[in-house]
């Protein structure tokens, strides 16, 4: 603080906490609704203080779901949420460590044409290409077909001397189909990048000296070197792998395979009834409790992550 | 770029290199071209053939009423959104500088929107706003007598949106904001004490200026979020209506190619979002400081 006073000092926590009233406002009045029977929620007012419905609603949503939209319990559609996040962040920073790796620490022909390859990926996201992503997911090997076909192949049968394969693997309704369009990664090939261009070369020298080839390199020195950066990036994509929604909508029309971050809009968007608020409410509060817990308690890390992701 | 000292291998690198350039190649690069591809032609009614028709579906594309409503509305909601949690966050942000006591409770309080869903946080919101049930509505009807209701009034559509959208941005937007003021040399701040200088002028002589950095890297954030990743905030609450009120270019082409499954005319929008997004993207690598270095 530059000079004292007192009044300003007073004025900023009086803003602060209006600020934060108007942060906390709609969790407040989403986890006293989640606590209320249906009825209590069919006239405003509606109440500001807890019920004591909480033990059933979230007993139901989470063992039977809601009846008449499809009636997954949340359990499922959650257990779907943390594949998705799961794969998604672990398999994000697997994929783009060792690119990283590879760009920083080789010298190979096409080297930059890899690493603008990667770079386009940034200016690509999912909203932009809808229609042809779906195209692929339903067949992977579109793309091959295609240029097979160019070369003369009839169909989609590549036919080899011996056997026979068919060009014909759909990924839709499957966790692969999920979470592989979505590993691909720009951000964090380029923050491990920036990373193990910080890592003093002489660690390297002395690797080589010691006779340690590359992999070895990248598995005792560089990885462990890395423990901070994969921590706080898996922070933040665990966050974004949770809380996809397109993408899901998507490709998954099984509703086995529905997250709940996306399960929602169906218990909301009810046909010519109102919604049953209590049971919604309920669900989101559930669908927000894994990420915000990680925000919270792994605060440092996030932040960081949030700081370097941006660079 | 590289490091000085490196190995020698013959295909190491480009088997390190192969899964992220495999997917990346069939989800993004294939797809992205096939966009550009259908968005030159044309599909009869059958889908039996298709025919090059040039520029054709962008001329159509851009004398469309409702795509040129549309772009309109994702205008005005990208800065709406970008203004309110801007304006709100730095006022926030400002005052957490000032406050010694209590700082980590009022940060930890502050930033946990940022973990919730964009279709959870429009949910959210949608229940309060709900014009049956809604606290939001149920104060603006007793207390204001204004009638709110997002299920015919475009307008209060809208702004249920930019509340919704901007309510979750503003976490994102205090952290940065907090971070940029704590790097302001206090010497500069006492200086001007010191002359006299009055805790409003000290802000906007020499605290606004020296953060237009962080906010102008903001702004170009909170378009991008606002432009892009809205979609489940708008698809779980008004769907684009009422009559096109909240129909962003995110949601149309999601609405025209996969429902309505025109797909020359949704490729052709396509290749007008990614020319936003690349046209964004340059603007934050060329523009602001420096922060990837080739």
């Amino acid at each position: 603080m530059v000079e004292n006073r007192p009044w300003l000092t007073v004025i900023s926590h009086i803003v602060l906490i209006f600020g934060i009233g108007v942060v906390v406002l709609p969790l407040w009045v989403t986890l006293v609704a989640s606590t209320h029977a249906g009825e209590d929620l069919l006239t405003a007012p509606i109440p500001m203080w807890f019920g004591d419905q909480m033990v059933e609603n979230y007993s139901q949503m989470l063992t039977a779901g809601m009846h008449h939209v499809s009636g997954q319990p949340l359990t499922l559609m959650m257990f779907n949420s943390l594949v998705m996040a799961l794969t998604i962040a672990i398999g994000k920073i697997a994929i783009s460590l060792i690119a990283a790796f590879a760009i920083c620490y080789f010298q190979f022909p096409l080297r930059m044409t890899c690493f603008w390859l990667i770079f386009i990926t940034l200016m690509l996201p999912v909203e932009v290409r809808i229609l042809p992503t779906y195209a692929v997911v339903a067949n992977v090997f579109t793309p091959l077909i295609t240029v097979l076909n160019y070369f003369g192949m009839e169909g989609t049968e590549l036919v080899l001397p011996g056997f026979t394969i068919d060009l014909d693997l759909s990924m839709l309704d499957s966790y692969a189909g999920l979470t592989l369009p979505l590993i691909a990664s720009a951000t964090a090939t380029f923050l491990f990048r920036q990373f193990f261009l910080t890592v003093p070369d002489e660690l390297t020298e002395a690797a080589r000296i010691d006779g340690a080839g590359p992999m070895k390199f990248f598995r005792d020195i560089l990885l462990p070197l890395s423990r901070t950066n994969i921590a706080a990036l898996f922070v933040i994509l665990f966050i974004y792998g949770w809380n996809q929604y397109l993408w899901p909508l998507l490709v998954t029309t099984d509703p086995g395979y529905t997250t709940v971050v996306m399960g929602i809009q169906r218990m909301v968007n009810v046909a010519d009834i109102e919604p049953q608020w209590n049971l919604v409410m309920t669900a989101s509060i559930l669908a927000m409790l894994p990420p915000v817990a990680i925000v919270i308690f792994m605060q440092r890390l996030f932040v960081k992550g949030l700081v370097e992701t941006e660079k | 770029m590289i490091k000085r000292v490196t190995f020698r291998h013959k295909w190491l690198p480009y088997a390190l290199l192969a899964p992220q350039l495999l997917i990346t190649l069939v989800f993004f690069i294939w797809p992205a071209s096939q966009a550009l591809y259908y968005s030159v032609l044309q599909q009869d009614a059958f889908g039996l053939r298709v025919e090059f028709v040039g520029l054709q579906n962008f001329v159509y594309l851009f004398s469309d009423p409702t795509y040129l409503k549309s772009f309109n509305v994702t205008v005005v909601f990208s800065l709406a959104v970008a203004g309110l949690s801007l304006s709100f966050a730095l006022l926030l942000a400002v005052m957490a500088d000032r406050a010694v006591k209590g700082a980590t409770a009022y940060k930890t309080l502050l930033i946990w929107p940022y973990a919730v869903a964009p279709a959870i946080a429009g949910v959210l919101w949608y229940f309060m706003f709900n014009p049956a049930v809604g606290i939001n509505a149920w104060i603006l009807q007793t207390w204001f007598g204004y009638d709110w209701n997002h299920t015919l009034n475009g307008g209060d559509a809208l702004l249920l949106i930019v509340i919704a959208a901007a309510w979750k941005q503003i976490s994102y937007n205090f952290l940065f904001f907090l971070a940029g003021l704590q790097a302001i040399p206090r010497s500069l701040i006492e200086a001007a004490a010191i002359d006299g200088a009055s805790p409003l002028k000290r802000f906007w002589t020499i605290i606004f200026p020296l953060l237009s950095p962080t906010t102008f890297f903001l702004l170009v954030v909170n378009i991008v979020y606002a432009f892009f990743d809205t979609f489940g905030t708008i698809h779980a609450t008004t769907r684009g209506g009422p009559y096109g009120a909240t129909n962003t270019l995110v949601y149309k082409v999601y609405n025209d190619g996969f429902i309505g499954l025109d797909l020359g005319g949704s490729s052709a929008q396509s290749v007008v979002l990614m020319v936003i997004v690349i046209t964004l993207t340059v603007v934050q690598f060329r523009y602001i400081e420096r922060r990837v270095e080739y």
